[in-house]
Parts: structure tokens; sequence; C-alpha cells
């Protein structure tokens, strides 16, 4: 791994200052290196990463690796990686032209990094560093602790993908501790909308008599409505103040900080290293979150910025064909699959055309004729400004949900593929199954990421209780086991997880000799089971 | 078909129970569904057609130059310490996690290679998808969600097909196959014996005697002749020349030879030569056996073929690459396929007897005088269904190969279809007593579907022991 030519890097600085005056914003040094196919399989299992703490199952994945390439030549790997500076890796035998889209991409990347506010709580850091200082830890712990130290990261690596991310976020957002509701918000946010009267029209009297109230009488208002209220719903205050007792955080989601702050086996003396070992885990995993929920986002992102500030550079002419058949590889949009690059970009462009006419606001909404949606066009010259807007408070699910509209799916020819069986002809069918929007976003939201949700408590018996909330599918089956023991070795005690498990019910029975394939299709019912991780042993039962 | 039904009514001719009757049926009907023998099962993992979304990646997408395959390069060591490590697990309380991990690596001309390498898992609490496929097979739309897709065609249009097998590889080997190819693929079965001997403490074979082997030659510098050759033999060289000076008389008994008077003639002097040597290593044959009717899809026969790949690899190890394999599967006949591939994947759906298949193993002995210079192994997969309920084919065939056979492991891989009733082929084969009487030639091993590599690794040990 060494840093890349000065030639190259004289290329990089030069499509920098494009960037920025394209509005790109980004801080000043970045690191390039040149890497070579072998550091790719290491660096690969260390996602990027060259600090990252050592760990066996990394010598597996690269042998791992190696037997999968010799099979399927490919190497997923990321390019970018978001640290302070930021550290991208190339191929040593790019040519310059090749060189300037790729430093292009790898700018919006960057861009996307340091601007969108769900990498906000990896800005004041470089990861790199302290990743290293982790490596470092972890390899003092291990001259102490020996092959224990691997197997509190093997167990804490199994719940990693558990961790509280969006309450990171929650609290790097907000500017103080939460408060209490005040009365007032009591009144108008739950007493009026839970209790018996309900009315909407009662909900909007009530707080225009609260406006009337503070426009009369600017000091006193709020008290004189509270009074008024109060004396009303006698029972209202004593609501308050038991609403204010119950007041709970719902159960907790983020099972490695629990196990943290909770776990009695950790708390022992001569366990208590292994926090530090959670901690690292923990804060790691916490550091990938924002990256893997807004692929699509950042690959458009980046890919919109190549394709645009690409053709505009000067220093690349006469290329513009060889760039058209790379290009053409990585943004076409393909058959049957998904894209994130084709699609992100795809439909940034989208929204940038039509916040350009002006087709963002509710007068084009209102809009029925077809002819006049067609040439609806405001100039509003704000189509920039919009996707700005969108990279930097958007991740995939949001963009997904919020903007695939039916007018982008007729735009780019989009559908959704379905897969049926032709007995005749032996052989799997691809077909066109829908062209609606709405299945269209539902089945690319469907593909994104989403990792269940379980909310941690304590039993009674001092027994950990997990309760996988029910989102519509199951728990990989054969996982369960495995996680659950390293959560009871770091619980200490017996460990209960609550989860939904489909029960197939039979149609028809097939005792006749009938052939179960023919038995249309079977219904699911949806149970709800207790598995139970005791001395290191699992037992299911039912529990409803 | 035909043949099946004939076979259907001779059977039931002589009495069948309700139960039997159900399974030969629900045989049936999946032979008039299926047809024709296909490949089923692949050694590899299942490829999406499409690709995820999140398997798109800056560095292959970006970069032009593809690659270039890199081949293994961390020392086996580092394979040995892992594996020593999974045995340090066991001792600490936790259950292992390395498996020793098989793909295939599908080439042109069907030369595939098998490439074996550790993996792991690491779990975690994730999401499945509601599987309804699962054993039902091939069975109506699916439920799933779809992928994504852009162009032309109207709702309903059919834009491409699959076909449900993949065309059977053409046999024989394409020209210009190198040596190596091959090679390689042994090498790493064997690596993956010799890791399964020593990390899962398989048992080292007992030698049963060797046998002569009539391809291989040793050369050595063994045979001896006087006058000329490479090494001079100081010993025999010097007894010779004593013969001959006592022939002439220059030695006398009871009285001090001198030496000096000694006559040597150039007959005298006797060389080592190097010659031809018969190589009498042990050699062995093994013949998998497989059932591969219906019933035997999905879990069975995973759980079978994979424990064949395990025992394949250490015998190889065993016999320090001497072992040679005949691949058989069968139905209500036998047949014999040219090489692993096939053996894995070839699927059908017919009935089943076994007895074909230990008719055509005694033949392939019997013609090929096998057990003349061959140590014999048989091991046969089969979820234990057999038509042919009481043995009464099977068991004097079974008798015929304990004559020459080391060893016979036959494992019963559940498929579950009739509950947890003790399957035809286990029931007739504890009655004939034989398990008893040639305990040390014959071996069942019984096991659910749901089985692991352990429990695999398990059975092996004592299929082999």
């Amino acid at each position: 791994m060494e840093l890349i030519s000065q030639h190259a890097k004289r290329i990089m600085e030069g499509c920098k200052d494009r960037a920025r005056q394209a509005g790109l914003r980004f801080e000043d040094e970045t690191l390039e290196y040149v890497v070579t196919n072998r550091d790719m399989l290491e660096l690969g299992p260390k996602v990027m990463i060259p600090t990252l703490y050592d760990y066996w199952v990394q010598e597996v994945e690269i042998l791992r690796e190696q037997g999968r390439y010799e099979l399927y030549p490919s190497n997923p790997y990321e390019t970018v990686i978001n640290t302070r500076p930021p550290i991208s890796y190339y191929n040593d035998n790019n040519p310059d032209w090749l060189n300037v889209m790729i430093f292009y991409h790898v700018i919006g990347h960057i861009d996307f990094f340091q601007n969108n506010l769900f990498f906000r709580h990896t800005w004041d850091y470089d990861f790199t560093g302290r990743a290293l200082a982790d490596k470092r830890l972890i390899a003092k712990l291990r001259s102490e602790h020996g092959r224990w130290v691997d197997y509190v990261i093997e167990f804490a690596r199994t719940i990693d993908n558990l961790v509280g991310y969006f309450d990171i976020l929650e609290e790097s957002g907000k500017k103080s501790k939460k408060e209490q509701p005040s009365l007032l918000d009591y009144y108008f946010d739950v007493f009026l909308q839970h209790g018996a009267r309900s009315a909407v029209s009662s909900y909007s009297r009530e707080i225009e008599r609260y406006n009337k109230l503070l426009r009369e009488h600017p000091e006193d208002g709020e008290l004189r409505f509270l009074k008024r209220i109060t004396e009303k719903y006698s029972e209202l205050e004593s609501l308050y103040a038991r609403s204010l007792k119950e007041t709970k955080p719902v159960g907790r989601t983020d099972l490695l900080e629990f196990l943290m702050e909770y776990s009695p086996f950790l708390k022992t003396e001569k366990n208590r290293w292994m926090l530090m070992v959670l901690e690292v885990i923990r804060s790691t995993s916490l550091y990938f979150q924002p990256q893997i929920r807004t692929k699509i986002l950042n690959e458009g992102w980046a890919s919109y910025w190549h394709d645009t500030l690409f053709l505009q550079d000067d220093r690349i002419k006469g290329h513009e064909v060889d760039y058209a058949i790379v290009n053409a590889k990585v943004t076409s949009m393909p058959r049957v699959g998904l894209n994130p690059y084709a699609l992100g970009m795809r439909l940034f462009q989208y929204l940038e055309n039509k916040a350009e006419k002006g087709r963002t606001g509710l007068e084009y909404f209102m809009t029925q004729d077809r002819e006049q949606r067609k040439n609806y066009d405001e100039a509003t010259g704000k189509g920039r400004e919009y996707i700005y807007h969108i990279r930097e408070n958007y991740c995939d699910s949001m963009y997904i949900n919020a903007f695939i509209d039916q007018d982008f799916v007729d735009q780019h020819k989009l559908f959704v593929v379905g897969k049926r069986l032709n007995k005749e002809r032996m052989s799997w069918e691809y077909y066109v199954k829908s062209r609606k929007a709405e299945a269209y976003k539902a089945m690319v939201a469907d593909s994104l990421y989403h990792p269940p949700r379980i909310e941690v408590t304590v039993a009674e018996n001092n027994a950990l209780v997990l309760n996988h909330i029910f989102e519509g599918k199951p728990l990989l089956k054969d996982f369960i086991q495995g996680v659950l023991l390293g959560v009871e070795y770091l619980w200490g005690e017996e460990v209960h997880l609550y989860t939904s498990v489909p029960i197939p019910m039979k149609a028809s029975r097939d005792i006749d000799g009938q052939l179960r394939e023919e038995t249309p299709k079977r219904t699911i019912q949806w149970k709800r089971f207790r598995y139970t991780m005791k001395d290191r042993t699992l037992s299911r039962t039912l529990v409803e | 078909m035909k043949k099946l039904r004939q076979l259907y009514k001779q059977l039931q001719a002589k009495g069948l129970s309700e139960e039997q009757r159900r399974v030969i049926e629900h045989e049936m009907a999946l032979a008039e569904f299926t047809g024709a023998p296909h490949q089923a099962h692949r050694m590899r993992p299942s490829m999406p057609l499409t690709r995820s979304l999140y398997s798109y990646a800056d560095a292959e997408i970006l970069s032009q130059a593809m690659a270039s395959p890199l081949m293994s390069m961390v020392a086996a060591q580092s394979l040995d310490h892992l594996l020593q490590r999974d045995l340090q697990r066991e001792k600490d309380g936790f259950p292992r996690k390395i498996r020793v991990g098989k793909l295939v690596k599908p080439g042109r001309d069907g030369d595939d290679k098998v490439v074996v390498i550790p993996t792991t898992v690491e779990e975690k609490l994730i999401h499945d998808k509601i599987n309804e496929e699962e054993e039902e097979g091939e069975g109506g739309e699916g439920q799933e969600q779809g992928e994504g897709g852009s162009g032309e065609g109207e709702e309903g249009e059919v834009i491409g097909e699959q076909p449900v097998r993949e065309e059977q590889a053409g046999g024989g080997s394409g020209p210009g196959q190198g040596k190596g190819g091959a090679h390689e693929l042994e090498s790493t079965v064997y690596d993956l014996g010799r890791v399964l001997t020593e990390q899962f403490a398989l048992p080292n074979l007992r030698d049963k005697g060797k046998k002569r082997s009539l391809t291989r030659y040793a050369y050595d510098l063994t045979d001896k002749n006087r006058g000329f050759g490479q090494i001079l033999d100081k010993k025999a060289t010097l007894k010779q020349v004593i013969q001959t000076n006592i022939a002439l008389g220059k030695i006398q008994a009871g009285s001090l030879p001198d030496a000096q008077s000694l006559m040597v003639t150039p007959k005298d002097r006797v060389f080592r030569i190097l010659s031809k040597e018969l190589d009498y290593e042990a050699q062995a044959v093994v013949f998998f056996v497989r059932d591969y009717s219906g019933s035997m899809a999905g879990k069975p026969t995973e759980i079978v073929v994979n424990q064949h790949v395990l025992i394949y690899a250490w015998l190889t190890y065993q016999y320090q690459n001497q072992v040679e394999t005949r691949f058989i599967l069968h139905d209500t006949e036998a047949r014999e396929v040219e090489n692993f591939q096939h053996y894995y994947q070839m699927q059908v759906a017919g009935g089943t007897q076994v007895s074909s298949a230990y008719q055509l193993v005694n033949k392939i002995v019997k013609e090929e005088e096998l057990d003349r210079d061959y140590s014999i192994y048989i091991f046969h997969g089969t979820d234990g269904d057999d038509w042919d309920t009481y043995g009464e084919e099977s068991l004097p065939e079974l008798e015929k190969m304990l004559g020459y056979a080391s060893r016979i492991g036959v494992t019963i891989a559940e498929n579950g279809l009739d509950g947890s009733r003790r399957t035809e082929v286990e029931k007739y084969l504890t009655k004939s007593g034989l398990l008893e009487s040639k305990k040390d030639l014959l071996r069942l091993d019984v096991m659910s579907k749901d089985s692991n590599e352990a429990r695999l690794i398990e059975g092996i040990k004592y299929l082999i022991s």
C-alpha cells in the first residue's frame, strides 16, 4: 500500500477544485493509496479499515474469500472510507481519464460522508486512529487473557447489529436532555387526543381558544388557559402527574449497551476487561451503521456527480467514448436486478429536473390534466438546491419511500419481475409482474437493510428477556442458537428470546396419494415462541 | 414408467402394508411428474439470478482492469492453526465453529474442480424470508417480492426463462486438459483427509496386509550384478573373492590366508544396479452407492453426499492417493456414473430397490476381479425406503458383498416422510442379524435429516472405525 504518484495527486486536486465550484463541500485533506489485489484481499475482511482490530474470523474470511475468489472472481469492496482525512484506494494501472472519473466519484462519496446527517456521529473523530487504538487495546488484552478475548469478541459480534444507532442520532441532534412534557403539552398531545373527547373539531376549537387567550393577554394568557382547563377537567392534573411517573423509556433496543450497563457477569472484578472489548465492538458497529443505510443514496450521489463533472472537465477531451463505455457499465439499469448506482443516480436526476420545473409543490400535485402536467414548468432554478437538501437529510428508506412515484417508474420503464414455474417447459419464467410505482417501491424497500428490533428487559428471576418486535418476518432460525449462546455467556444467567415463527397450515390433507405439490397455496399462521438458553442448551416453547 | 408399474403390481401381488403402499405411490407420482434423471443438487452456493443491492461496490464497478485471480497464499499451517483453535473451543465448552467447506468450481467441458476451504459463519439475529418452498420443491408461484427490472414489456409478459434443471454437462473430458487440473483436486481432497484424520480424530486404518499392485513400480538399487554396475557391494564382493580363492586352493582351512596372494577376478566384483520393482503398496477401491430416488430429494441427498465426500477424503489420505473410486446411483435400477459431480447432482424420481445397486457392485467386482488386488470399501447412502420390504433380494447380495469387502457402511438419512417409524432397510438389516455377526465388516448409521457436519463426522467415525 503506497500513496499515489504526484502526477495522479495533481489530477485529484484539480478534480477537487472543479467539484467545489459545482457546490460540493468537503474538507481539504484526502489520502489516496495504490493497492494491489493482495492488499484488497486482506483489506476486505477488515471492511477496508487497515487499522481494524485482528480477529481470527477475518483469517477464515480471507481463506474463504480466496476460495470464493477462485470460483467467482469479483472483489466486492468499497473504495472510499469515511475517515479524517478520507482514504481512497486505487489500482495502479488506471489511465488518467479513468482516474478523473473515479476521483469525481470518490469526491461525491466524501461530500456525502461529510454532509449527510446520518453520518453525524462520525464527524468528530478519525476512525482509523480510533481503530488503531482499539487494535492495540485488544492486542494487549489478548496478551493477558489469551483466547478468551476472542470469545468475547465473537459473542459481542453476534449482536453487533443490535446497537442503538437511531438513539445515538437522536442524542447528537438534540441540544439538551429529554424534557418532561409540560401540562399544556400533555393536555394537547395526550389528554385531548386519547380521551373520550377526541373529535378533530373540538381539538381545533381548543387550539383556537388558546391562541385567542395568548393574543388578548400576552402576559398571562397561558396561565389563564391552564386555569380554565384544570377547572373544566378536574381529573386532568392527577392524570398528568401519573403520566409523568409512568413515562419510562420503552424497552431498550441497544442490547450491547444494555449488557455493558447491567450484566452482573461483566460487573465482577475479573471480567471487567470484557467491557472494553464490548465497547470496541459497539463503537465499530455504530460507525458502520449509516453506510449500509445510505447505499442507494450514496452511490447515486457519487454517480450523479461523476457523470455531471466528468463531461465538463476540459482535461479529458478525446476520451468521451472510453468514458461512455465505463459509465454505461456502472450506471445502466439492468434488465433484471437492482443497481444502486443506476437507481440512485436516476432518482437524483429526476428530482433535480422536477424541482427545476417547480413540480414539487402542491400546485403541480393538484394538476390533473396530463398535457398540463407534461408541460408544467415554473423555471424555478432550484433543482440543485433541492438535491443538496436530499443529500443532507435523507437515508435510503426515506429516499425510496418519499420519491419513487409513477412518473419516475414510467420514465425509466421500471417494473417488478416475478418468477413462476412453467410446468410444460420445465423452466422458470421471469415475467413483468407489475409496473405500478407502489409495487416497485415496496420491492426496493423490502430489499433494504433492516435488522430486527429487539427490546431488552430483565425478568424477575434475573433472566434476560429479548423481545423481538414482529414485523412480518421471522428470525433466521439457524443462527438463534449461536447468538443466544453468546448472550448467555455475557449476561451470566439464562436468556429468553420471544419471537414469532410462521407455522404453515396444511390447506388440505394429502392422504389419498395426492401429490403434495398439487395442493393449493398454503397459509401461514404466526405463533409466538420463546427460546430459552440455559447452561448452553437451547429449548423452545410455545407461549401463546 | 411402465416398468415401475409392473414392479408395483408384482409387489402388490405379494402383499403390501398400507404405509408401504402410500410411500410407493408417492414415489410413483413423483416419477410421473418429473421423468428422466437430471441434475438437481449443486455443490456450490446457489447463485441468485440477480445481484443483491449491497453486492455492488466501487472497487469492482469502477476499475476496468479485473483483478487477476490470486491463488491461495495463506500457508496450510494457518489452516492447521485455525483448526487447532477450533479444537480448543470444544474443550472450553463452546461448539466448533469452523466448517470444512467444499466448493465446486464449474469448468468448461465438465472438468469441475473441488476446492476445499475452511468457512465459518458469524451468527446474528437477522430476518429470514418466509420460506414456503423449502420442502415442497417446485410448487406454484413464489410469494416473494420479486426483483427489480427495467425495459420494455407489458405486465404479465414473459421476459426470460431459465430451465429448472441445467443441462447435463457433456461427458468425457475435453482436449487440452492438462494433468494439473486433476492433480489440484486430488491434492485438496488429500489435505481434507489429513485435516479430518488429525483434527477430527478419525481413526487411522488398520493395515490389512499388503496387496500386490500390478501397475506401480518403484526403481531401486536392489538387483545384484557381477562384473559391472552402479555401486560396488563390498561385502558381497569379499565373499565372492573368498569363494573363488577357496576353489583355487589359496585359502586352506586352519591356516591364515595371505591377503597378498589372493586372486581377484573381474567376475568377483558384485555391484548393485538400478532395477524395476513391483510396488507393494496397499490400494483400495471404494464404491460409493447412493439412492437417488424421488424421496431422497433435498436434505437426505445433501447429507449422504457430504458424508461421502468426507469419507472419500479420508480414504484418499489413508491410502496416499492410491484410491480408486466408483460411483453408483440407484433407484429401481442401478447405474454407474463417471465422476463425483454427476454422482452428487443426479436426481431422478423413481422407485427404490436397494438390491439393484448391490447386484451391480457384485457384478463389477466379479468382472474386473477387483477383490484380488484391492481392499474394497462400499459406502451406501439411502433414506431407508426399499420397495423390497423384507430385503429378500438385497440380503443375499449383501452377504455376497461381505465376502470380499473390507468394510461396508450403510448410512440412512431419514427423509421424514413417514414420521418416526423405522425404515425398511434398517428393519431388515437388523432382522438379518448381519449387523451382529459381521460387526467388523458391516456398519449401519441412522441419522435424521437435520444432522449437521459434526454429526456427519461422528457417523463416519462409526462407519470406519
